[in-house]
C-alpha cells in the first residue's frame, strides 16, 4: 500500500553524513554499489560498463560542490572559497512522496522503522517515483526495468548471520573517514541524535516539505589560511631552534 | 524534464479523444448519422492509442495492472481506473449511436463527466509534484481541461460539419474554448517565467550560511538516469519562439478557419476549414505538450549545476 504509516514510525532509521570530514573518495559508492549489485532485488546493472559512454545505476553518489562567500566574485575576493564534499542516497523521508505518487504499492515506508523500500517484484518502472524525489536518490535499473533506491541496507542490518560490527549499512562500514553514521533518529537518546543536537544536523531542501530523516552535519568553521601561516614549515628563517637544532644552525652558519 | 515522444503522444492523443468523447456525450449533434457515429468510434481509438503510448516508457509493461491498485494515494494509480471505468459510458453510448442511431442522455452525460475527471486525473500527475516548480500550481489542470474541451470541439465541429447539423454550434464553442485555453496557458507560462526557485543550490546543499554554492565536481563524469531524464534544458529564447509557434499554430489559426466555417455555414468549405483547424490545433498542442516537459526544471538539477 502506498499510503504513508498513518502514525510516526515508532524508529527512524537513518544515517547522518558528516560533511567536515567526507574526503570525498567515493569508497562508499563502491561499496554500496557492490554489496546492493548481489543484494536485494535485481543487480545494479550498468550501461557499456567497458565502453566510452558508460554509465550504471548507483544508490549513492558523492558530489562536490565550491562554495563561495557572499560578495565574492572570484575566488579569495571576499574570503576563503571551500570544496565540500557531498554524498547523497536516499534521506527515508517521513512525507516521502515517492510512496504516495506510486500506482502499483512497489513503493512502500515500513511502518516499524521508517525504511523506503521498492517491492521490485510490483514495479512497473513507470519512473514517477525519481520525478517526484527532489534529492534524486532514485535511479532506474535500465536493465530490469524496475526502480533502485538505497534500502538502508535493511538485508545487513537486521542480519544475525552477519557478525555484529557488520550489521550496519555497507556505507557506513566502508567510509575510512567515518563521516557516515547510521541509528535510530527517533530516539533522542541514540548516538546519531546526540550528533545531530550537537553540530546542529540539519534536513536538504526542508522547503519540499518531505521531512527527511537523514541528517546533515555542517562543515565546522575553518581557520583562516593566514592564522595557520606562523605554524607553516616552509618559512625561511630559525629563529625559534633550540638545542641541537640551534647548535646545527650556528655551526651551519659558520661553515 | 526530457520530453519523451511517447508522454507527448499520450497526453496529445488522449486530450483530443476525452474532448471529443465528452462533447459528443452532451448530444449537440445527430447520433443517426454517419459521421458522428464515425467520432463515436474515433473516441475511444485515440483514448486506446494515447493509453497504450504511455505504456511504452514502462519498464515493466507486463504488470501494469498492478497500477490500478494504489487509487487512495497515486494520482497515477486514479488516471489508470478512470480511464477503464471511463470506456463503459463511452461503449454505451457508441453502441446507441452507432448500432441504434440514437443519443442516450444518461450514458452521454455520465461519460462527459468521466471524461473530465480522467483529464483532471492526468493533469493532477504533473500538478502534484512539488519537485517540479513549474508543475505545480491549479493551472496545468486548468489548462489541461481547456485544451481538451477545445481540442473535443473542434472534432465535434468536423463531425457537425460532415453530417450537416450542428457544427457551427460546435464550432463557435470551440473558438471560445480555444481562446480560454491559450489565456490559461499565457497564465501559465507567465507564472512559470517569473518564478523564484522554490529550491536552490544552497537549500539542496544546506551550505548556504556559508556562501553561495556552486557544482565543482559532478559524482560522475558521464549521464546517468537523473540527468537523462530530468537535465533536459531548451534554451530560453527557443523556448520563446517555441511558445509563439504554439500559439500561433494552435491558437490564433483554428480560430480563424472556424470564422471561416461559420461564415461559409455549409458546403466543402466547412469541412475542410474545420479539418485543416483540427490539424493545425493538434500540432501547436504538440509543441505545448513538448514544452511542458522541456521548460520545467526538476529541483533535483540543483546537485547537478543545471
Ligand atoms: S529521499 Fe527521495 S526516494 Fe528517499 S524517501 Fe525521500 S523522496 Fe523518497
Ligand atoms: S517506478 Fe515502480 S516504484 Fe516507482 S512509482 Fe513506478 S511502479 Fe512505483
Ligand atoms: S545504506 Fe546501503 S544502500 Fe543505502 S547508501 Fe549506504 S550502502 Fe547504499
Amino acid at each position: 500500500m502506498t499510503l504513508l504509516p498513518s502514525s510516526p514510525t515508532p524508529r527512524k532509521l537513518g544515517l547522518v553524513i558528516d560533511l567536515d570530514v567526507c574526503v570525498g573518495c567515493h569508497a562508499c559508492v563502491i561499496s554500496c554499489k557492490e554489496w546492493n549489485t548481489g543484494g536485494y532485488g535485481a543487480a545494479l546493472s550498468d550501461q557499456d560498463p567497458y565502453g566510452a559512454d558508460v554509465s550504471g545505476t548507483f544508490l549513492n553518489r558523492i558530489h562536490t560542490f565550491e562554495v563561495l562567500p557572499e560578495g565574492g566574485q572570484v575566488i579569495g575576493e571576499a574570503g576563503e572559497a571551500r570544496i565540500v564534499h557531498f554524498p547523497k542516497s536516499c534521506l527515508h523521508c517521513e512525507d516521502a512522496p515517492c510512496v504516495t505518487v506510486c500506482p502499483t504499492g512497489a513503493s512502500y515506508k515500513r511502518a516499524e522503522d521508517g525504511i523506503v523500500l521498492v517491492d521490485e517484484s510490483k514495479c512497473i518502472g513507470c519512473g514517477l517515483c525519481a520525478w517526484s524525489c527532489a534529492y534524486g536518490a532514485r535511479e532506474m535499473d535500465l536493465a530490469a526495468g524496475v526502480m533502485k533506491k538505497c534500502t538502508l541496507c535493511v538485508d545487513r542490518v537486521y542480519n544475525e548471520t552477519l557478525k555484529e560490527v557488520d550489521r550496519i549499512p555497507s556505507c557506513v562500514r566502508t567510509c575510512p573517514a567515518n563521516a557516515r553514521h547510521y541509528g535510530d533518529l527517533g530516539d533522542p537518546g541514540s548516538d546519531v541524535s546526540r550528533m545531530v543536537a550537537e553540530r546542529g544536523g540539519y534536513d536538504l531542501m526542508p522547503e519540499q516539505g518531505t521531512r527527511p530523516t537523514n541528517k546533515y552535519l555542517p562543515p565546522r568553521a575553518r581557520k583562516p589560511l593566514a592564522a595557520s601561516a606562523g605554524s607553516a614549515v616552509l618559512a625561511e628563517n630559525t629563529d625559534g631552534a633550540k638545542g641541537f637544532f640551534a647548535w646545527l644552525d650556528g655551526m651551519l652558519d659558520r661553515i | 524534464m526530457h520530453p519523451a515522444p511517447s508522454i507527448i503522444l499520450f497526453t496529445t492523443l488522449s486530450g483530443l479523444g476525452y474532448g471529443l468523447a465528452a462533447v459528443l456525450g452532451l448530444g449537440l449533434l445527430d447520433a443517426s448519422t454517419l459521421s458522428v457515429k464515425i467520432a463515436h468510434l474515433a473516441a475511444p481509438v485515440m483514448i486506446a492509442g494515447g493509453l497504450l503510448s504511455s505504456t511504452l516508457h514502462l519498464g515493466n509493461p507486463q504488470r501494469a495492472w498492478r497500477a490500478l491498485s494504489q487509487w487512495r494515494s497515486s494520482w497515477l494509480s486514479r488516471e489508470g481506473v478512470m480511464a477503464i471505468l471511463t470506456f463503459v459510458p463511452l461503449m454505451i453510448s457508441a453502441w446507441f449511436s452507432v448500432i441504434e442511431g440514437r443519443y442516450l442522455p444518461a450514458a452521454g452525460l455520465i461519460g462527459t463527466a468521466m471524461c473530465g475527471i480522467t483529464v483532471f486525473c492526468t493533469a493532477m500527475i504533473y500538478a502534484s509534484l512539488r519537485s517540479l516548480q513549474a508543475w505545480n500550481t491549479g493551472f496545468t489542470p486548468l489548462c489541461y481541461l481547456l485544451f481538451a474541451a477545445a481540442g473535443g470541439f473542434l472534432l465535434a465541429a468536423v463531425a457537425g460539419y460532415s453530417s450537416g447539423t450542428g457544427g457551427t454550434v460546435c464550432a463557435a464553442i470551440a473558438a471560445l474554448f480555444v481562446v480560454a485555453a491559450w489565456i490559461a496557458k499565457h497564465q501559465w507560462w507567465t507564472r512559470l517565467r517569473t518564478l523564484v526557485p522554490l529550491s536552490t543550490p544552497e537549500s539542496a546543499t544546506g551550505l548556504g550560511n556559508i556562501g553561495h554554492v556552486r557544482l565543482f565536481e559532478r559524482p560522475h563524469i558521464n549521464d546517468n538516469y537523473l540527468t537523462r531524464e530530468m537535465g533536459f534544458k531548451v534554451a530560453r529564447k527557443h523556448a520563446l519562439k517555441l511558445s509563439k509557434i504554439a500559439v500561433i499554430a494552435g491558437g490564433a489559426v483554428p480560430v480563424l478557419l472556424l470564422v471561416v466555417a461559420m461564415l461559409s455555414g455549409v458546403g466543402a468549405v466547412t469541412i475542410v476549414a474545420s479539418v485543416l483547424a483540427v490539424g493545425f490545433y493538434a500540432l501547436g498542442l504538440v509543441v505545448e505538450r513538448w514544452l511542458f516537459f522541456a521548460e520545467a526544471r526538476h529541483a533535483v538539477m540543483n546537485y547537478y549545476g543545471g
